[in-house]
């Protein structure tokens, strides 16, 4: 092909079949990264709710129980005390033993292990709520064992040789099954617990109190601190070597690994200035060091982004340079700092390694009531039943990924919102 | 061009009544020197048009007259400025009262996102003009009407600025501008981006104003400057090559350059 014997428009058309395959490769890569992108959100979303679904609902063991008053040593009149002092958990045995007559001590604890040690709780809260039902027989659905839980939600009909329950066991469920006895309800102990060492008894309430009081402590601290020295840099910093030095170290400090200011801040939130480890405060005081470059660095483009007509046009009636900053300036950055705050503030929320370092992977029963309680947060607890070895555990881990992830959902979704909302044109 | 190297100003650059003043002023940007030397007067009551090629520093001199230079950082201005005989770039002169004292209306027409009625008041608030409601809502009246805007929008004044047509924003910045009752206003081409029945009102407009206001504009337009104002400035590559009445610049310029660019051999 010689290029001169053509002419200009012979060119143009040869060269467009070229560009048009180039546009067309172009969209393909993208169409197909993007689909690389959803497919894995898929694969993860998949796995994540078909494993952790039945987090949501725990087994129960329907049952009539006779609350012998002379048994527990109780009558009507008996203080709250009394009955936390009773002895329901003999009680609870007692009545299974009479519906199945195990033989002898080894197949009395196979029996007892079938029952959640929160069933003799659950009959003290009924005694402790109303006081009449002594002497008298109660309907109620009793706890099963984690181990009974897992074999009736998923390995019924299917048991392999690895089944944690024996012969005899899984005998005695069989009945309850067929008697209708045993059965799933939604796991309300899931989302009003703390943490414990019995799967059917633990939940994330006192995981999701933690995080909110550190993400509060977080926002309170990073927020404030983040926007002032956003508009001070962007707006009143004088243009020099120290303010360079500044600048380049904040974006550094965006950059710096996690756990760094985790180590950070045992050093010196704990050791230096003595703040109670494992609670609140000081994760909020450590997630605040991680989230406040976040904040800067979007608060300052948000600043840059306003245009500079309406600087000039504040000056020019003589505004003072305060006033263009908080009449003008900031109410139009706004928006993009809260986008860029809610960000930091989800990425705080996410952050587990830092907050090891600090003392809050503790087993952590109580639900916090206060930012100096010890309490752990929704990742490192996900971390914490990761380890477990109990299968109801990795059903749990999955149930509080699912929560975490649509806490996640949420505040990004209020962060679009908020931006569309708060958008103002000019 | 050896007319450049051997500068001086031709014409009529100084004034009887001049309410600014401008002795020998250089304006820099870091190393590189846009205005060299200009010295001119702005009289009381008059308009004045500073007409140029693109870069020739018309704007930047403007802008020297109430400081918004001064945003600028590598900005460096030598050289008298007085209005009133008060040196204005005096180290002990506050910037805040000497734009309300000089105002500005900028190119592109630039409300704030905020109502009709806030973009006027914004400038008396800050000022503390006004010390009631009545009083506020009086001036923005006011202001309106002088910028012949309150008929056609005195029944949305709080709707957002943002959404009027780019003539009628213009007027509103003009209005706004008004609010704060300077002593002289500064247009730095307030008509380059509106058709031309809005910049007809605009000139209009400046004909009113003449009778309260001292103005100075610049335009590209020449029939612009033919029609408003009274005197015209000819700057060039950073010069002011010659000032003179507008219709002796537009009829028999003194200096070859003037009359190149009239007559449209270059700019």
């Amino acid at each position: 092909m010689t290029n001169t014997s053509m002419t200009t428009r012979e060119k143009v058309e040869h060269s467009m079949k070229r560009r048009r395959a180039a546009e067309s490769r172009f969209r393909l890569y993208g169409m197909a990264s993007v689909l690389f992108g959803l497919l894995c959100l898929v694969v993860l979303f998949g796995d994540i709710l078909s494993k952790g679904g039945s987090a949501f609902t725990q087994t129960f063991i329907e049952t009539e129980i006779q609350l012998d008053g002379d048994y527990l040593g109780l009558d009507a009149s008996s203080s709250d005390q009394d009955v936390r002092n009773a002895n329901f958990s003999g009680l609870v045995k007692k009545h299974f033993r009479a519906m199945v007559n195990p033989d002898g001590r080894k197949e009395r604890r196979q029996l007892y292990s079938l029952i959640s040690a929160g069933a003799a709780w659950q009959l003290q809260s009924e005694v402790i709520a109303d006081r009449s039902l002594i002497g008298s027989s109660l309907r109620i659905d009793l706890l099963a064992d984690d181990d009974v839980d897992q074999w009736f939600k998923h390995d019924r009909g299917h048991e392999g040789e690895h089944s944690r329950l024996s012969e005899l066991q899984l005998q005695w469920l069989n009945t309850w099954v067929d008697e209708g006895a045993l059965k799933t309800r939604f796991n309300t102990r899931f989302f009003t617990n703390g943490d414990s060492r019995e799967p059917e008894l633990a939940g994330i309430h006192g995981a999701i109190k933690g995080t909110f009081l550190t993400l509060l402590v977080t926002f309170l601290l990073s927020f404030p601190i983040g926007v002032a020295a956003a508009i001070y840099l962007e707006e009143f910093a004088p243009k020099n070597k120290i303010t360079e030095f500044v600048e380049i170290n904040i974006n550094n400090l965006a950059a710096v690994p996690s756990i760094t200011f985790g180590l950070l801040g045992l050093a010196i939130f704990i050791n230096i200035f003595g703040v109670a480890r494992s609670t609140p405060l000081v994760g909020g005081l450590v997630l605040t060091l991680m989230t406040l470059p976040t904040i800067i660095i979007s608060g300052r483009a948000a600043i840059k982004a306003v245009p500079p007509s309406i600087r000039e046009a504040a000056f020019g009636l003589g505004a003072s340079k305060m006033q263009v900053v908080f009449h003008h300036v900031l109410p139009l950055a706004l928006p993009g700092m809260l986008t860029g705050t809610i960000i930091g503030m989800a990425q705080a929320l996410g952050e587990t390694a830092p907050l090891l370092m600090i003392g809050m992977v503790a087993f952590v029963v109580d639900v916090p009531g206060f930012i100096n309680d010890p309490s752990t947060v929704l990742p490192v607890q996900i971390f914490l039943w990761s380890d477990s070895p109990e299968r109801a555990f990795t059903e749990r881990t999955s149930g509080a990924i699912i929560v975490l992830l649509g806490f996640l959902i949420v505040m990004n979704t209020a962060a679009v919102m908020l931006r569309r909302r708060l958008e103002r044109r000019w | 061009m050896s007319i450049i190297e051997n500068h001086q100003t031709h014409g009529a650059p100084f004034s009887d009544s001049p309410k600014l003043t401008a002795r020998n002023v250089g304006v820099y940007y870091g190393d590189k020197q846009a205005i060299f030397d200009v010295s001119l007067d702005i009289g009381a009551n008059e308009v004045i048009a500073l007409i140029g090629p693109s870069g020739c520093g018309k704007s930047t001199f403007l802008r020297c007259l109430n400081r918004m230079n001064d945003t600028i950082d590598i900005c460096r201005v030598t050289g008298d400025i007085e209005l009133d005989k008060e040196n204005i770039y005096d180290p002990k002169m506050d910037v805040v009262p000497l734009r309300a004292r000089v105002g500005m209306v900028f190119q592109k027409p630039n409300p704030f996102p905020k109502s009709i009625y806030d973009n006027i008041a914004y400038g008396p608030r800050i000022h503390g003009l006004a010390h009631s409601r009545v009083e506020l809502d009086e001036i923005v009246e006011k202001s309106l009407q002088r910028a012949g805007l309150w008929s056609e929008v005195k029944d949305r004044l709080h709707a957002p600025g943002t959404g009027l047509s780019g003539g009628q924003q213009q007027r509103l910045c003009i209005a706004r501008t008004i609010a704060v009752d300077p002593e002289v206003i500064l247009m730095d081409e307030p008509c380059s981006a509106l058709d031309p029945i809005a910049t007809a009102k605009i000139e209009e407009l400046i004909d009113e104003l003449r009778e309260n206001y001292t103005i100075a504009i610049v335009t590209h337009s020449m029939q612009q400057a033919a029609r408003v104002s009274q005197r015209t400035a000819y700057f060039h590559l950073g010069q002011l090559i010659e000032v003179n009445p507008t219709d002796q610049v537009f009829t028999t310029p003194e200096h070859a350059l003037t009359e190149a660019y009239i007559t449209g051999r270059f700019g």
